[in-house]
């Protein structure tokens, strides 16, 4: 690995390591939630049998895999804010780290923070509600990789946003993925939204990982179609985020931005 | 090859002309003194050199790379201290120092930290977080991370702002070693006149964006009549810049 990348990573795990407030942040909420959704779900299931046991099922691997998105995009907006919070952007700017190194660097933070904030929920569920997330088998893998991803190219949309407004835009991190969360189907078919909202839904990579979830659960064969189709989608939102990330980046050093951004 | 070459160089915000013009270069184990009032443009020129922000017009050359198209090899030669940039509270004072370390990409990066923590006088405050250190171990252990590469070009922002006199005094000479030991160049902003005459080999004096007159410290005091670098620095404050040189108002 490349040892700038490395760096940084070492800081964050430094940081965690020293930090049990930060530690319990991570699981606290995706464990939270499948507390909650886990024993809704299960009143569902023993209260309605057939299609409705089947949707308390599709409810809680909404709620675990809709986590990865949301913790994902957490993992690499709060790595960033937490270089603002300690006023060390400066130094690492000044640093030999290139711009593509610190995106990567924060990518492999949020990858590990997802990993282990989403670890005690998973077992939750097993445990408790009997639902094992891995059931469908390898497909999941490719459900997990796609949420991971969506959730990066929201965060680096949030921190070219962060590069324009400064801290100023700092809410966005904890709420902007809520926001998108009625579009990305998760509880839901997209059949669900109205129509018009229905297209907004379709440009998200979302809708069709949860689509394929529910499939899943129905035991019905892959989609791969629609797993390729949300690939392809995650890819397009990737590149287009770089690229937005890339001129906010350029921007800022035109406006001074990376020296006042913490204000 | 100049450590730093800076011609024509322009820095304009919407409604301000923070950078007017200037030129400069400074030679390889030289320090040069930025001095200038608030907002006469020093900071805004360190970050220019810095590649923290992009000019408006004219060129960077630092280490012989041009900042605008390839700053990165030169950051990798250079480095940079300044007491309104922290370094992460909640790490210690090591694991910060292997941070940079490894962002530098130090070999034998446990000698240099020893080495470091020796020279800074920081071996017993290796395993104490930054953020609970004093003000002045803090300056002692930024400044041990701006020379964590053995830097050819050091960029120092106030560095002794926040040290008591003989801190201030142990770091100078530090300072002092590091040029003589290295041949690094040194670009050193700084409020205090007195490490400005003991330290600089040449000052450029800013106001308004502008280089308004340069010169070796004793050569400033002799051409100004006046006593010390304080007295110059008040004087050329205090007047109009006319021509490159400082007329009293």
């Amino acid at each position: 690995m490349n040892r700038r990348i490395w760096g940084l990573i070492y800081r964050h795990a430094c940081m965690y390591r020293r930090s049990w407030p930060r530690l319990v942040e991570i699981s606290y909420w995706p464990t939270l939630n499948m507390l909650i959704w886990g024993f809704t779900s299960s009143y569902i299931a023993h209260a309605h049998a057939g299609p409705r046991a089947l949707a308390a099922g599709a409810l809680i691997g909404g709620v675990l895999l809709w986590e990865i998105t949301l913790r994902s995009q957490m993992g690499v907006t709060i790595g960033f804010l937490e270089e603002i919070w300690s006023r060390n952007l400066g130094h690492l700017f000044v640093s030999p780290l290139r711009p593509a190194e610190l995106i990567a660097a924060l990518l492999a933070v949020s990858a590990i923070r997802t990993l282990v904030g989403l670890f005690p929920a998973t077992i939750i569920a097993y445990l408790l509600y009997r639902y094992d997330v891995f059931a469908p088998g390898p497909v999941m893998l490719l459900f997990f990789a796609n949420l991971l991803i969506m959730g990066w190219w929201m965060a680096l949309g949030i921190v070219s946003l962060l590069f324009r407004y400064g801290a100023g835009a700092e809410a966005l991190a904890w709420t902007l993925a809520f926001g998108v969360t009625p579009l990305a189907c998760v509880y839901y078919p997209i059949t669900a939204l109205p129509v018009w909202l229905q297209p907004l839904a379709q440009a998200l990579p979302a809708e069709y990982i949860f689509e394929g979830m529910r499939g899943a659960l129905a035991n019905l064969p892959p989609q791969w179609g629609q797993l390729g189709l949300a690939t392809i989608l995650n890819l397009g939102w990737m590149l287009a985020a770089t690229a937005v990330f890339a001129g906010e980046f350029r921007r800022a050093r035109i406006r001074g931005a990376l020296i006042s951004i913490g204000e | 090859m100049q450590a730093i070459s800076v011609e024509n160089l322009v820095k304009r915000y919407a409604h301000t002309l923070a950078v007017d013009d200037i030129s400069f270069t400074l030679a390889p184990g030289k320090i040069l003194g930025l001095l200038g009032g608030n907002g006469a443009g020093k900071t805004t020129t360190i970050s220019l050199l810095l590649g923290l922000l992009t000019p408006t017009s004219g060129r960077i050359n630092v280490l012989g790379h041009d900042m605008a198209r390839d700053r990165f090899p030169a950051l990798a030669r250079m480095n940079f201290s300044s007491p309104y940039i922290a370094l992460p509270a909640r790490l210690t004072v090591l694991e910060n120092l292997q941070v940079y370390g490894h962002l530098y990409n130090v070999p034998a990066q446990k000698t240099r930290i020893a080495e470091l923590a020796e020279q800074f006088n920081l071996t017993s405050l290796l395993n104490r977080a930054a953020g609970e250190l004093s003000a002045g171990q803090k300056t002692r252990v930024a400044l041990a991370k701006s020379l964590i590469n053995k830097p050819d070009l050091l960029l120092l922002d106030e560095p002794t702002a926040s040290l008591d006199p003989d801190t201030g005094d142990y770091v100078r000479t530090v300072l002092e070693d590091y040029r003589r030991d290295t041949g690094a160049a040194i670009l050193l902003a700084s409020h205090n006149m007195a490490e400005v005459e003991r330290l600089c080999d040449e000052v450029l004096m800013m106001k308004t964006g502008k280089i308004v007159d340069r010169g070796a410290p004793e050569e400033l005091i002799t051409r100004y009549g006046r006593e010390d670098m304080e007295q110059v620095f008040l004087h050329i404050a205090r007047s109009e810049a006319i021509n490159g040189r400082s007329e009293a108002i």
